[in-house]
């Protein structure tokens, strides 16, 4: 067993470290005869840089998947580390601080804050963690400018189109370098066109930002741009 | 404060209309403050100016004491000559009618709240004018009458005993009992004043007062001299309730104020019970992103903070200015530490009641921020 990466001074940096890894991952919800299996022996490793996409239908466990994998949810067995540290071993409260600095979330319809612009969407986890200085700042500023929202960097969320809403979702979990990237059906709200541009984004962001990548999706059409794909069917993934 | 101060403005026309409802009773409690300290000096002031720690009254009067007891010269003798007594003097007081029949206002009546004692003993100095002095049927009067046109040097004669009052001099400041002006005189004007006779007084009269006014040291064993005398002492903050209408006007404000205190703490936390529920998809964004509940709890009563001191700022101003526009109109005075800590009860309660709102905080699972695919 790792030691908890909970300092950041002492955790890996995103590029070198080992990604994300899942090994033997059960969830089952539930008891009795109600009980369910989410996931079911799930084996996942994703390498820094590394963009994997995992499809199938609605109930199959994909968010399971994420859940389990982002520390919001602990598995029934198995082991997830990120980055080289073992999160399923952390306490509840070294969790939630490994999910704030070394896990990066983008979330379905991009799930931001209604009374902040995308720059302060983006400055939010810092102050979250404690370190909101002139670098934060600059940092936002660069990613604003890599997912293209420089001219809507005061705007409110109820201001911008679902496609700048998702650039400005994936900008905000790449703040704190993360050394993983969870993404939950970043398309869900978005046409064809710019569903393709946005998961062109992440692939592009992915391998320039050496993060470990996951994206879970039931849209077929948008898996081109990962580096691999699988299913997942009944919790298992092929 | 990061989101907090953001989501003020943001949502700054619920946040308008919860203030103003703040602001409102804010407003609300100055004022009943302002009341309830204009009628707690309309009724009392006069006893709470008396330089004394404690009262001793006849032991058979249980209530209303300063109409219904007497004490006789051997009382406060024997209260003066027992240890742990500083001072015992008599002190006589009644409520009298009387006109004026010589000064500028000849023909007014004046309702005088008679205080008799030893010159030089219990009456404050006056601010113009001479003291009392022994025989004179001189009386010290205060704002209050003065404010009706009697001056220093006026002549008043009461009704019934038709003793001629010449005022010599003023307290400048509202010395009031059961809401009439008080004026200082020596005993034996108040004995004329008390029993409505005119000439010389029978003897027994002479020697009689309402109730023994009592300087004690502090811990002073009194149970002996009370029950030798036939007295009981209470302290000089016990007999306010004694005072006409006191202890039912002040039980009344109490009410007032304790209800407006429970109906602010529950608008408070209705408000930001609802706020935090509509807010709980951002809540389990928020702790999903890896906050810390902790963190969100913070925020959240920093934000039910800043608005209740900013609201509550605004409506004491408010309560402030109406007030300072009613005194002398109503009885009513503005006292700091009255007005501090109705504002502050505000703050603290609202605090209270919303705490219990923003307690579901830590109930939100951030599980729920993943999609509805799961």
């Amino acid at each position: 067993m790792t030691t908890p990466a909970t300092d950041r001074r002492t955790a890996p940096d995103a590029a070198g470290s080992d990604g994300l890894r899942l090994d033997d991952v059960t969830l089952t919800l539930g008891d009795g005869d109600t009980a369910v299996t989410a996931l079911d022996h799930v084996g996942l490793h994703v390498a820094p840089g590394e963009f994997v996409a995992v499809v199938g239908p609605s109930g199959s466990g994909k968010s399971s998947l994420l859940a389990v994998a982002g520390g919001l949810q602990r598995p029934t067995s198995g082991t997830v580390h990120i980055a080289g540290a073992e999160l399923t071993a952390l306490p509840d409260r070294e969790r939630t601080a490994a999910r704030r600095r070394h896990i990066g979330f983008v979330f379905q319809q991009s799930n931001l804050l209604a009374s902040l612009t995308v720059r302060e969407q983006l400055l939010l986890p810092l102050h979250i963690d404690g370190r909101l200085d002139a670098a934060a700042r600059a940092r936002a500023d660069e990613l604003v400018e890599a997912v293209g929202l420089t001219h809507r960097a005061g705007s409110r969320p109820h201001q911008l189109s679902g496609g700048e809403r998702q650039r400005a979702g994936l900008a905000r979990a790449l703040m704190t370098s993360p050394a993983v990237l969870l993404v939950d059906e970043p398309t869900s709200a978005l046409d064809r066109v710019r569903s393709a541009e946005a998961v062109r984004l992440i692939a592009e962001q992915t391998h320039e930002r050496g993060t470990a990548t996951v994206m879970v999706t039931h849209d077929t059409a948008i898996m081109d741009a990962a580096d691999r794909v699988h299913e997942m069917v009944d919790g298992r993934l092929s | 404060m990061f989101l907090a101060l953001r989501d003020l403005r943001f949502a700054r026309g619920r946040f308008t209309l919860m203030g103003a409802v703040v602001a409102l009773i804010a407003v609300l409690g100055v004022l009943l403050s302002g009341l309830a300290s204009g009628l707690a000096d309309a009724g009392i002031s006069g006893l709470r100016a008396l330089p004394v720690t404690h009262l001793a009254f006849d032991e058979k009067a249980t209530s209303e004491q300063f109409s219904r007891s007497t004490v006789e010269e051997k009382d406060w003798r024997a209260w003066s000559e027992a240890p742990g007594v500083e001072r015992a003097e008599p002190f006589g007081n009644t409520l009298a009618n009387a006109q004026v029949t010589q000064g500028s206002r000849k023909g007014e009546q004046v309702n005088l709240a008679v205080f008799g004692m030893a010159p030089g003993s219990l009456a404050p100095a006056p601010s113009e004018g001479e003291g009392l002095k022994e025989g004179g049927s001189g009386i010290v009067i205060t704002r209050e009458i003065a404010d009706l046109g009697v001056r220093i040097g006026d002549v008043l004669t009461a009704d019934k005993s038709e003793v001629p009052l010449k005022v010599v001099g003023l307290v400048d400041e509202t010395v009031s009992y059961g809401h009439i002006g008080v004026a200082y005189t020596d005993l034996d004007t108040w004995r004329h004043l008390h029993y409505g006779l005119p000439g010389d007084l029978p003897e027994a009269a002479g020697r009689q007062a309402t109730a023994v006014a009592l300087t004690l040291e502090p811990g002073a064993d009194i149970a002996a001299v009370e029950k030798a005398t036939g007295t009981r002492a209470d302290t000089r903050e016990a007999t306010f309730d004694a005072s006409p209408g006191y202890a039912a006007e002040s039980s009344t404000m109490a009410l007032i104020k304790g209800f407006l205190y429970a109906i602010s703490a529950l608008v408070v936390g209705a408000f930001f019970t609802v706020w935090t529920v509509q807010r709980k998809a951002e809540i389990a964004l928020l702790k999903a992103l890896g906050a810390p509940t902790g963190y969100i709890l913070r925020d959240a009563l920093a934000q039910v903070v800043a608005v209740l001191v900013g609201a509550t700022a605004l409506g004491t101003a408010v309560g402030l200015a109406l007030g300072s526009a009613m005194i002398g109109k109503a009885p009513f005075s503005l006292s700091a530490p009255a007005i501090a800590t109705s504002s502050g009860l505000l703050i603290v309660l609202g605090t209270v009641g919303a705490v219990v709102a923003v307690r579901r905080i830590t109930a939100v699972d951030p599980l729920t921020a993943l999609g509805a695919t799961r």
